[in-house]
């Protein structure tokens, strides 16, 4: 986590020169989340859910893909958490399972908001929760968009943002900031190029 | 013929709205699908603003990325930044002088009124009223008169850096402030005065663009749109951030969630907004404007999640620090892309003619949209 990723030598930053890659790769630095919510989760999902922690007062919870929709739908309807805000997705293309998908999750009534992670590899398709919250519509479509993640059961798994034909996936880490689909750029623009 | 259908029944029809329509604010494109004059369903083609906000992010230092934020969401560019520094901050544990939070508050307020105003003037010219905006915009003008004299820019202010302020406010900050406070007060009775009770502006906004509390909350409706369902929820108060626990003021709330509700509850944030900053500028403390942060900024490797409650809802910020000068990933949940998502929900069964009103009141600028 700690590697620096980001395309090399075309990065105009100034001052964003990689560093060089640490030995002990440093982690961040969590403590534990307990309460009556985890209990209840521990217990109905048991060893489904692989960490509890808090950092920086924020409380997330790692689960395994398979069992990130039933946490969704069990928290919206046994525990209150009915308003999803955010899904997104963090890509470590070094790690094992390159993809790490996070929703995010308030509660009105409790006032408090958590976040749920888990990772997932380049070949394998999370579900969708659009079942679950309707609001996971667009935002599931912008994950597909940028990192090229399939959301099994979507409704309409289409590009939302970027031209539909657009080939390539732009948030991913090995897409470099000036890259672009040539092809589209000249069949569409009419230009050789967008830079 | 499909199952249900009559022998007197039409063609659906498909019809584009945009991108280059003067209601849709920008470039959004409704394809809507028509009954006669029935919208019986509506989908958006977006994207045609984006910029890869999310990817320059990923290029830039934390301190370089700053000046972005203020083009997404363009009319109301102090809450943008105000979203990021407080959610760069919180990665980075830096703790901001209370003068800052109390300058920040003032300016974001200030902010809102503005955002709003746009929205008033905007939405009130779509609907066929055509005097609000000449108002709205001559009482904006004055907003962006303090901001220019704060920070030299009107609309992408670059107003706020990580850890507080970069500039100590003029001399007569305070008193601008409350000058435009006395008098914006009574302009705020005048728009009430022209519309609120005018018979044209209720009967095309009254029972228009219903979307009731549940529904808001499935598809993560936030801002005026959720209280005017009735939700009283406002991140102001329910988790507050840059010192709002310290103002007293209230959340305006109404039930019948259609486009004339919402109307009401924006112009009570105007009442509102004017109450914070009166506050805030009379207990204005005296002290440092900038906190403790280093000049390469570098927060410990780790993630947080900050959100604001912005003009149009709760804009948010998940910042991935993976120890170095640059965010390794930074996600923007942005209120009006939520939103906008509604619209088919908040269209379908009424006339094409108030899905311009529908636009209107959900207030959405592209510019957050896209990214």
């Amino acid at each position: 986590m700690a590697e620096e990723t980001k395309p090399g030598g075309e990065t105009p930053a100034a001052g964003a020169k990689p560093e060089p890659p640490k030995k002990a790769a440093p982690v961040m630095q969590v403590t534990p989340w307990e309460g009556p919510l985890v209990d209840a989760l521990k217990e109905h999902f048991g060893t489904q859910i692989k960490e509890f922690s808090v950092y920086r007062n924020q409380s997330f919870l790692v689960a395994d893909l398979a069992a990130a929709i039933p946490i969704l739908e069990y928290l919206k309807l046994e525990q209150e958490f009915d308003y999803l805000v955010d899904i997104t997705a963090v890509d470590y293309p070094k790690k094992e399972k390159r993809f790490e998908v996070v929703w995010i999750l308030y509660s009105f009534a409790r006032n408090e908001r958590i976040r749920i992670k888990a990772d997932v590899a380049e070949s394998e398709s999370p579900a969708t929760a659009v079942g679950v919250h309707i609001g996971a519509d667009w935002l599931e479509r912008e994950v597909f968009d940028m990192f090229g993640i399939k959301f099994e059961g979507h409704p309409n798994m289409t590009r939302i943002l970027m031209p539909d034909e657009w080939k390539g996936y732009p948030l991913r880490k090995d897409y470099s900031i000036i890259q672009q689909d040539q092809e589209w750029v000249r069949e569409n623009l009419k230009i050789e190029s967008a830079q | 013929m499909a199952a249900g259908a009559t022998f007197l029944d039409t063609n659906e029809i498909v019809l584009n709205m945009g991108p280059q329509h003067p209601s849709t604010h920008g470039v959004l494109r409704v394809i809507l699908k028509l009954d006669g004059e029935t919208v019986r369903g509506c989908e958006c083609v977006i994207g045609y603003l984006h910029r890869g906000v999310e990817k320059i992010a990923e290029n830039r230092t934390y301190k370089q990325f700053a000046p972005y934020v203020d083009r997404m969401d363009y009319v109301a560019a102090v809450s943008n930044a105000l979203g990021y520094c407080l959610a760069v901050e919180t990665l980075g544990a830096v703790e901001v002088p209370e003068r800052a939070q109390a300058v920040r508050v003032i300016l974001s307020e200030l902010n809102r009124i503005a955002s709003h105003l746009l929205w008033l003037g905007t939405h009130a010219l779509d609907i066929g009223a055509i005097t609000p905006v000449f108002y709205c915009f001559r009482e904006r003008e004055e907003v962006l008169k303090i901001f220019e004299r704060y920070c030299g820019a009107r609309l992408t202010t670059h107003a706020f850096r990580i850890g507080g302020l970069e500039y100590e406010t003029y001399d007569a900050f305070e008193k601008d402030c409350i000058t435009f406070c006395d008098w914006f007060d009574k302009k705020v009775d005048e728009y009430e005065e022209l519309l609120t009770t005018n018979r044209i502006w209720v009967g095309r906004t009254k029972g228009v663009g219903i979307i009731d509390a549940a529904k808001c909350k499935e598809y993560g409706v936030t801002g005026p749109v959720l209280r005017a369902a009735g939700v009283k929820w406002d991140l102001r108060k329910a988790q507050p951030y840059s010192g709002y626990e310290k103002y007293d003021f209230d959340i305006p709330v109404c039930h019948n969630s259609d486009t004339y509700d919402r109307y009401i509850v924006r112009m009570q944030e105007f009442r509102q907004s004017v109450r914070i900053i009166r506050q805030a500028v009379d207990s204005l403390p005296q002290g440092p404007i900038m906190g403790k942060v280093s000049k390469v900024y570098k927060p410990p490797i780790g993630e947080a999640y900050v959100s604001i409650e912005a003009p149009k809802g709760e804009l948010g910020y998940y910042v991935v620090s993976d120890g170095s000068v640059q965010a390794y990933r930074l996600r923007i949940r942005p209120p009006s892309f939520v939103n906008l998502q509604a619209l088919d929900e908040m269209c379908r069964g009424s006339l094409i003619a108030d899905v311009v009103a529908i636009i209107g009141t959900i207030d959405i600028v592209l510019g957050e949209v896209d990214r």
